[in-house]
Parts: C-alpha cells; sequence; structure tokens
C-alpha cells in the first residue's frame, strides 16, 4: 500500500471519526414524557430545547439479584440451600431467553449464599452464572481473573459482594451498551423472581402478621409497574414480551393486597446528615392471596428453571 | 485491496467502533468516578448511564425500601457543569430533594420510614456560553445503600 492511499485512508478515517462523534449516542431513548419540574432556563433555542425534551430519556431500575438478597436477608431470611436453583441445571439452557432468566436466577442465588457466608455454594454459583453469561455472549462480565478473586476472598464477605457487584453492572452495562436491552430487563426479572421464590417459601401461610418477610414481599408490589413500563419499552424483543406476560399475571394478585401510604415529609439529621423520608403506612394481605400469589410464584419460577 | 475498498472498510470500522468506545468510556467513567464515590454503601450492581447534552434531561424511576439507608449518586463528565437532580414522590409529584438547594452536591443520603416508589429527576444545565453548540458527556445515575 502505498503513502498516498494510507493518507487518504487516514482522512476518511478522521472525517468520519468527527461526524461519528456528533451523530452517535449511547441508546438516547425515544419516550415522551411531561415537562418535567425543572424551571426553563430559556438559554436554549425553543427549538432545541423541545426536541431534548421530546427525547427525554427514561430509566426503570429494578432490584438486582444483589439488592433482592439483601433485602430477604435484611428482612430476617434463613439460607436454605434447597431453594435454589440446583448448579447440575445448567445444561438445560439452551435458548437465549432460558440462559437470561437463569443469569439472573444464578446471580440472585449466589447473592443469597454468598450474604450467609457460604463459600462452597458462592464458588459453585459464580460458575453457573458465568456459564449463563458466557451462553449470552457477555464478554468479560465473569471472567477467570474473577473466578480466582472469588477464590482468593472466599472468607471476605465485602470483597465478595463487591466483585458480585461488579459482575452484575458489567453485565448489565454489556446488554445496554450492545442494544440488549430486552436481555437485560429479562436477566432482572429472572432475579427478582427467584427472589420472590425464595422469599414466598420462606414464609408460612398462617404467620402473616407482624414478618419483616412478608412485608417485604408485599413491598414488590411497588415495583411492578417500573417493571412493565421497563419490559414494555422493548415491544420488539420476544423474550421480554413473553416474561411481560407472568408479570401481569403476578401483578393481578398483587393488585389485590393493599398498601395504604400517608404523605411524604423529609428531615435531615444535622449530625449525620442523613435524611429520613417519613410517613406512615399498612399494608393488608389475606391468607388466601398470599397462597394464590406463593402458588403463582412457584409456577412460572418452575417454568424458568426447568 | 483498492483505494475504495480501504476507505470503505475505514468508514465501517469507524461507525461500528466509535459507538462502542463511547459507550464503554462511559462505563469507565461510571464505575471509577460514581460507583466509588457510593462508598461506605454497597451500589447494588444495576448501570443507569447515558450521554446526554447540555439542557436534556432523563428520569429513572426506583422502589426504595425501608430498613435501609441509601445513597443516590448522579455524576457528569467533567465537560458538564453540576448536573441538577431533584428526587420526587411519584404519587403526587412532591419534590423530596432538589440539589439546587444544596450546592449542587452530587449525593443525598436517606432512609425511609416506608418504602416507596421515587422519580429521580436528572437535568443537564447549559452554560452560556455553550448556548449555539451544547456540549455532551457521559451522566450516571448510581445507588448505593447498606442495613439502616
Amino acid at each position: 500500500m502505498n503513502l498516498k492511499l494510507l493518507l487518504s485512508g487516514r482522512i476518511f478515517l478522521l472525517l468520519f471519526l468527527m461526524l461519528g462523534l456528533i451523530l452517535t449516542g449511547c441508546n438516547r431513548g425515544t419516550k415522551t414524557e411531561g415537562s418535567g419540574e425543572f424551571e426553563a432556563s430559556g438559554t436554549l433555542d425553543e427549538e432545541t430545547q423541545e426536541q431534548l425534551n421530546t427525547a427525554k430519556r427514561i430509566f426503570y431500575s429494578l432490584p438486582s439479584p444483589l439488592e433482592t438478597a439483601m433485602l430477604i436477608k435484611n428482612a430476617g431470611a434463613v439460607y436454605d440451600e434447597e431453594l435454589m436453583n440446583p448448579v447440575s441445571n445448567t445444561s438445560r439452557y439452551i435458548t437465549s431467553k432460558s440462559k437470561a432468566l437463569n443469569l439472573g436466577i444464578y446471580s440472585t442465588d449466589l447473592s443469597y449464599a454468598s450474604l450467609f457466608d457460604q463459600s462452597q455454594a458462592t464458588l459453585d454459583y459464580i460458575a453457573a452464572a458465568k456459564e449463563m453469561a458466557d451462553g449470552l455472549n457477555i464478554l468479560d462480565a465473569i471472567d477467570e481473573e474473577t473466578v480466582t478473586q472469588l477464590e482468593e476472598q472466599i472468607n471476605n464477605r465485602d470483597a465478595i459482594i463487591d466483585i458480585i457487584s461488579e459482575t452484575l453492572m458489567n453485565s448489565s452495562s454489556f446488554l445496554k451498551e450492545n442494544d440488549l436491552e430486552g436481555t437485560a430487563s429479562v436477566v432482572l426479572v429472572g432475579g427478582w423472581v427467584e427472589g420472590l421464590y425464595i422469599a414466598t417459601s420462606l414464609v408460612n401461610e398462617n404467620d402473616l402478621d407482624d414478618n419483616k418477610l412478608v412485608e417485604r414481599i408485599v413491598d414488590q408490589k411497588l415495583s411492578l409497574d417500573i417493571m412493565i413500563s421497563l419490559l414494555e419499552s422493548t415491544p420488539e424483543d420476544q423474550d421480554s414480551q413473553a416474561v411481560l406476560e407472568d408479570i401481569r399475571a403476578l401483578k393481578a394478585i398483587f393488585d389485590k393486597i393493599s398498601i395504604n401510604q400517608g404523605e411524604s415529609t423529609v428531615v435531615e439529621d444535622p449530625t449525620t446528615q442523613i435524611s429520613t423520608i417519613k410517613s406512615e403506612s399498612s399494608i393488608k394481605i389475606s391468607n388466601r392471596v398470599f397462597t394464590e400469589l406463593k402458588a403463582k410464584v412457584v409456577e412460572i419460577r418452575s417454568s424458568y428453571i426447568s | 485491496m483498492t483505494k475504495k475498498g480501504v476507505l470503505f472498510i475505514s468508514l465501517l470500522a469507524c461507525m461500528i467502533s466509535l459507538p462502542v468506545a463511547m459507550n464503554a468510556q462511559c462505563k469507565q467513567f461510571a464505575k471509577n468516578t460514581c460507583k466509588a464515590g457510593l462508598e461506605p454503601y454497597q451500589h447494588d450492581g444495576n448501570y443507569h448511564a447515558a450521554l446526554l447534552i447540555e439542557g436534556e434531561e432523563a428520569e429513572l424511576y426506583k422502589t426504595f425500601y425501608s430498613d435501609r439507608e441509601y445513597r443516590i449518586g448522579v455524576c457528569g463528565a467533567t465537560n458538564l457543569e453540576a448536573i441538577e437532580f431533584k428526587v420526587v414522590d411519584t404519587r403526587n409529584g412532591k419534590v423530596l430533594y432538589d440539589n439546587s438547594l444544596h450546592d449542587y452536591d452530587w449525593k443525598w443520603d436517606f432512609n425511609l420510614e416506608s418504602s416507596q416508589q421515587l422519580k429521580i429527576m436528572v437535568k443537564v444545565p447549559v452554560p452560556e456560553a455553550n448556548l449555539d453548540e451544547p456540549e455532551e458527556g457521559c451522566v450516571a445515575i448510581m445507588f448505593g445503600s447498606r442495613d439502616d
């Protein structure tokens, strides 16, 4: 290749680099919402501001597998390995949907095991999660170095939780950056359903009153419309649409549970500078509805892990 | 290889690799700047970051739980002005926190008496000097929590 040809190639490369900088963005959302509650700055011209408002980026944040496991443990759950999806099941998952769901499920099981200092289970479940992530071609989310780090830190719970948080972020960012938002949502739904399965399995239907775990289960009602909006945001993704039907079925049951909440006020502790959002709330769930919810969760979760 | 072939491959490589490179940059920013600032709170593993233009707004919906203490972190790239954010009760639109009243602090630490769905509203301000050519930069919204 002569010098002239090389130079012209470089010039074009530079030109398109500049063009790319102007034209590209990372997965800019297209949903429209109200104008928001920020005061109009009156700085950009009206047309530009209008364009920005109509392309407002909207995020729906679901509890991650790690947060789900933390919530369960914090509510007084005990460790029961029988409730986790056996790692021997990994070979069953062939389709992208089953791999995504079980990446979420194994990630919740991994978090659950690590929070209860279950060293061997932690190692087993990171391997299972890695197999699912590799199957989805999520590059470097859980690499060999991560597994080695985990082995080296196996008796250091904080370090393990950090590693799990890092792998979850790697998976989530990889999927979102590669326009696989639907798959990212399915992973989260899998993790969330697993958490709901563990929590509901640990509750006796006749012991609902003053039960912290029941409160946590009922709280999941607050995330259902976020989850539905998230799944609806990828209508072209068949996997997320299939999962959406399950979530709607769960919502129909959660709608029978009532949460009454008063108005919120904020009080800041001047010493710690930590604010408290104060509001009174009460929940109402009957034994019949809890049993119905538990059965539906078992049904959905069984279909995911089979 | 012909001259046209070289040009075509250069063009294709640019178009494919540039968005990936910019997104990867956004992830590194979120990880190195925002996530690191969440300590001593434990990051939940979720990733919410995007390239935003000055003047652009974003919203995030999330459920926060009682008996946990949270840190919300909203971080903007160094080429952007301090990011404005508000935390709003989704039931009635009541503003619970507005960082413009707290010297545009990038974080807010709080806990809740009752679990609640909140909306985080984010805006990238436009400096007077950039009216004609607003800048673009990475903005990340991240959460950390710990037992209350």
